[in-house]
C-alpha cells in the first residue's frame, strides 16, 4: 500500500489532537472544580496546564505543516490537514476560556451565595461531554456524531440564560457584590462559548468528510 | 475540402470527443470518451501510465495518423467539423492545434529559423524579424536570446530549448496548444517557467497538457480530466472538473485513489 510514511504521520497527528483534547477537557472540569470549591492553588495549576495546552497546540502545527510540505496530501488528506490545524486551534482557545474559569477563582476575595454554582457546574459538564465527544468523532470522522452533538448547543445556551437570569438577580438583590457576581457571568459566558466552538470542530469533522464547509450552529459572541 | 481556417465558432467550447474509441489493431485503447474543452483555459489530463492519455492528446491534431495500427472512431469535432472528415486536411489542423513534446525537439537550425521555419511553410509573406521578436516575446524567450538569434537552438538549455518549442508553435498562430508532458526533461525551475508562461498563453489560447505531475496539473491548469483503465485495460475517462475540485473533494472514489497516491 503506497502512502504508508503519510498514513502514518496523520495516525500520530490524530493522536496528538485526542490528547490535547483531553488537556483542555480536564482543565475545563479542574478550572470548574476550583471555582465551586474555592480552590487558589487547583486554579493554579490550570493556569499552569493551559502553558501545556499552547505548546501542544503548536507542535501539532508544525508536525501538521511538515507533512503537507513533505507529503503533497491531496484531496481527503489535504481537507483532514487543514482540519488538524484549524480543530488545534479551537481546543487552544477552549483550554483559554478553561484558563479564564481558573483566574476568575484566583481574583474572587469573598463568596456570594447566591450564585447558582450547581447549574454552573452542570453547564461546565454538558460543554466538557460535548467536546469529549466531537473530538472522538473528529479522529473517527464520524459525520452523523457530528451533526448530533452541536444540537445540545440550544441546551447549553438555555443553561447560560437561566444562570444570566439569576446572577441579575443577585446582581439587583445585593448590589454591593457586583464586581464578584460579574465574575460568575464571565465564568458562564466562557462555557457557551465552549459549546460553540465544539461546533466548530464538529464543522471540520464534515468538512474532512463531504468536503463540504457548513455552520451548524449561529456563533453570536454577544449572545445574553 | 473543409476549410477550418475558414470558419470559426463563437460557442465555449475548443475542442470536444463525442464517444471517442482509439484501437491499435485489436487492442482497444481508448474507450467512449466524450471530452469538452473550453476555450482559453488550460485542461490537465492526468491518470495512470497506459491510461490513454497521451493518445487522445493526439488524437486532436490527427498526429495518431503516423501510427499505422492506430484506428479512431467517434468524433473530434473542432470549429463545427470534425477534424477525423475525410474532407478534413490534417496539415491544417496541426497548423491550428499545435504540438509540443516531452523531450524538447528544435530543428538543428539556428534560434532565428526555428521560429519561422513553420511559418514560412504556411506561407507567411509579412516582416520576419517582427515575427521572430514578438513570437519569442510570447514564448518569454527574447530577453535571453535577442542578442544572438543566429546561434544554433542545440546550444540553448533544456528549458530555452523547450521554450523555443513552444515559440514554433505559436509563430503559426494555432488556436489550441496541446503539450505531452512538457517539463518532464525540465529542472524545477524551468517547469515553473513554462507553467506561469501557459498561464500568460491561456489569455489567447487554448491549451492542453498531459502530465503525470499531479502537482503541476493541480498549479497549472483550470479543469483537469482523470483517466484510468477499466477492466479491459481500455483507457477511460473518470471525471472531469474544475482542477479546484479535482484536487481537493473529487466525485469519483477512483479519483481520489489515484490523486492521494494510494494507487497508481
Amino acid at each position: 500500500m503506497p502512502r504508508e510514511t503519510m498514513d502514518r504521520e496523520i495516525r500520530e497527528l490524530k493522536d496528538e489532537i485526542l490528547m490535547l483534547g483531553s488537556m483542555v477537557e480536564k482543565n475545563i472540569s479542574d478550572a470548574m472544580v476550583s471555582l465551586k470549591t474555592r480552590n487558589v492553588q487547583l486554579s493554579l495549576e490550570v493556569l499552569q496546564a493551559d502553558n501545556n495546552v499552547n505548546q501542544k497546540r503548536f507542535d501539532i502545527e508544525s508536525a501538521a505543516l511538515l507533512v503537507i510540505a513533505t507529503q503533497q496530501p491531496m484531496a481527503h488528506d489535504l481537507r483532514l490537514l487543514a482540519a488538524i490545524l484549524e480543530v488545534a486551534g479551537e481546543l487552544e482557545r477552549i483550554g483559554d476560556y478553561a484558563k479564564g474559569n481558573a483566574k476568575i477563582n484566583t481574583l474572587l476575595e469573598y463568596a456570594v451565595h447566591e450564585v447558582p454554582l450547581l447549574e454552573l457546574e452542570a453547564m461546565s459538564e454538558a460543554a466538557a461531554s460535548m467536546l469529549h465527544r466531537a473530538v472522538i468523532a473528529f479522529v473517527k470522522e464520524d459525520e452523523k456524531e457530528a451533526r448530533d452533538i452541536p444540537l445540545e448547543d440550544d441546551r447549553v445556551d438555555e443553561m447560560y440564560k437561566s444562570i444570566y437570569r439569576k446572577l441579575v438577580e443577585c446582581m439587583i438583590q445585593k448590589p454591593q457584590t457586583i464586581d464578584h457576581t460579574n465574575f460568575y457571568m464571565w465564568a458562564a459566558h466562557n462555557l457557551e462559548r465552549t459549546a460553540d466552538r465544539v461546533s466548530n470542530i464538529c464543522e471540520r469533522t464534515i468538512f474532512v468528510v463531504t468536503g463540504e464547509l457548513t455552520e451548524l450552529t449561529h456563533n453570536d459572541e454577544d449572545m445574553s | 475540402m473543409i476549410n477550418l481556417d475558414a470558419s470559426t465558432s463563437s460557442s465555449a467550447t475548443a475542442i470536444e470527443t463525442r464517444g471517442l474509441n482509439i484501437h491499435y489493431g485489436n487492442f482497444r485503447a481508448v474507450k467512449d470518451i466524450d471530452l469538452v474543452v473550453e476555450k482559453q483555459k488550460i485542461t490537465a489530463i492526468i491518470g495512470p501510465s497506459g491510461c490513454g492519455k497521451s493518445t487522445v492528446l493526439r488524437t486532436f491534431n490527427r498526429m495518431n495518423d503516423f501510427i499505422k495500427i492506430a484506428r479512431v472512431s467517434g468524433e473530434v469535432l473542432f470549429r463545427g467539423a470534425n477534424l477525423y472528415d475525410p474532407a478534413v486536411d490534417p496539415v491544417e489542423v496541426r497548423r491550428l492545434i499545435g504540438m509540443v513534446f516531452q523531450k524538447p525537439n528544435p530543428f538543428p537550425k539556428s534560434i532565428y529559423d526555428n521560429v519561422v521555419w513553420g511559418a514560412k511553410i504556411n506561407g507567411f509573406s509579412g516582416n520576419e524579424d517582427e515575427l521572430v521578436e514578438s513570437t519569442l516575446r510570447q514564448a518569454a524567450l527574447w530577453d535571453e536570446v535577442k542578442d544572438h538569434l543566429q546561434k544554433g537552438a542545440l546550444e540553448l538549455s533544456g528549458g530555452e530549448q523547450q521554450r523555443l518549442c513552444l515559440a514554433r508553435v505559436l509563430a503559426v498562430q494555432p488556436e489550441i496548444i496541446l503539450m505531452d508532458e512538457p517539463c518532464s526533461a525540465l529542472d524545477p525551475i524551468a517547469t515553473l517557467k513554462i507553467e506561469d508562461l501557459m498561464r500568460v498563453l491561456s489569455k489567447d489560447y487554448t491549451i492542453i497538457i498531459v502530465t503525470h505531475n499531479m502537482q503541476q496539473a493541480a498549479r497549472a491548469s483550470d479543469r483537469t480530466a482523470f483517466f484510468t483503465m477499466d477492466d479491459d485495460r481500455a483507457g477511460i475517462m473518470v471525471e472531469m472538473d474544475d482542477t479546484s475540485q479535482i484536487f481537493t473533494n473529487p466525485k469519483d472514489k477512483r479519483t481520489e485513489d489515484y490523486i492521494t497516491g494510494r494507487f497508481g
